[in-house]
């Protein structure tokens, strides 16, 4: 079998157990589109121009509180902002890719395709290695389609009063699940949420997102430098 | 038609944000320290998401009592500590707060 085939499909299999929680996120994602009153096609639209979980539900959000372009901007910004992290592994794998391929890939990068690409680049040295981050990329990208239409479907089905709105505080609780058990973390996540909840009327332009990830993460700042003065 | 504009735009953002990663951004730009205050943005960000659609209502105002999504959420952050699964967390969550609002 051609060595890129044999790449991409191993993306593909790595890949395929970390749908299991993507699949439900994609549903949620369209019901909740529709309930909030966007068209199937804005709802795919969104699925296939900014294709990431957590951008999209928070652009749901603001844009149907009524927030501002800007604060909704730099909001998916603080989002995507976690993903910065990443570039310190990828970009040593990466560097020798022309940069047709790595606007591709860019486009195809969730964190489930890096999780799995990630472990695969560090151990390969083969140059079609990129060939692995394709293929788990393009499987999570038609998993998240087909899910966001399945959704949509659903949508307009799904009576208003189970109040499915709630899912979008359980998705984002859900992806912290791995932070609970560290104090430090405790302690930012309350900063944060108070702030953002006390904040929700007094902050203006609803930028008590933007107010509120910030003073978690001066709070992070904070602590750490005191741990690290412990350690010494 | 502006919702198109700002759905474009937050698309390019996304996009370069990971396109930074791959083409910009260098190992050596980050030190220890600056990796490390990162590793918090998930807890920094996504609680302020949390919060505020578990305690204020539907007109914005804090509503503690009578509210069943704060023992809801209570409850799936309980089985997320224990489970570590980002599915079993979510649907208890659905599942208590449903209990609730339709049985209790």
């Amino acid at each position: 079998m051609n060595n890129k085939l044999k790449i991409f499909l191993k993306g593909i299999k790595d890949v395929s157990p970390l749908m299991i929680p993507v699949v439900p996120f994609g549903i949620i994602f369209g019901v909740l589109a529709i309930e909030l009153g966007f068209n199937g096609y804005t709802t795919m639209g969104m699925s296939i121009i900014i294709f990431g979980g957590a951008s999209q539900i928070i652009f749901l959000q603001l844009f149907s509180a009524g927030a501002s372009s800007l604060i909704i901007l730099s909001s998916v910004g603080a989002v995507n902002s976690r993903h910065l992290l990443y570039g310190a592994v990828l970009s040593e794998h990466l560097s020798d890719l022309k940069l047709s391929w790595k606007i591709i890939i860019s486009y195809f990068l969730v964190d489930q395709a890096f999780a799995v690409s990630n472990s695969y680049l560090k151990k390969n040295n083969d140059k079609n290695k990129h060939f692995h981050l394709f293929g788990a990329g393009v499987t999570c990208w038609i998993i998240w389609q087909i899910t966001t239409f399945i959704g949509i479907i659903l949508g307009s089905v799904i009576p208003d009063k189970l109040g499915l709105t709630f899912a979008i505080p359980l998705t984002f609780l859900a992806l912290l699940v791995n932070d609970f058990r560290k104090l430090v973390n405790v302690v930012i996540i309350l900063v944060s949420g108070t702030i953002a909840t006390l904040g929700y009327q007094i902050i203006p332009f609803k930028a008590y997102v933007i107010v509120a990830s910030l003073s978690g993460l001066i709070v992070a700042f904070i602590l750490t430098k005191l741990m690290n003065k412990k350690n010494d | 038609m502006t919702s198109w504009f700002l759905i474009i735009y937050c698309g390019l953002i996304t996009f370069f944000t990971r396109f930074s990663m791959i083409a910009l951004l260098k190992k050596e730009m980050f030190n220890e320290r600056v990796r490390e205050v990162l590793s918090y943005v998930p807890s920094a960000i996504f609680p302020a998401i949390i919060f505020p659609a578990i305690f204020l209502n539907n007109a914005g105002s804090i509503q503690i009592e009578d509210n069943p999504k704060i023992l809801a959420a209570f409850i799936a952050t309980i089985f997320g500590i224990f489970t570590r699964n980002i599915i079993a967390t979510i649907f208890s969550g659905l599942v208590s707060y449903w209990f609730l609002i339709f049985v209790v």
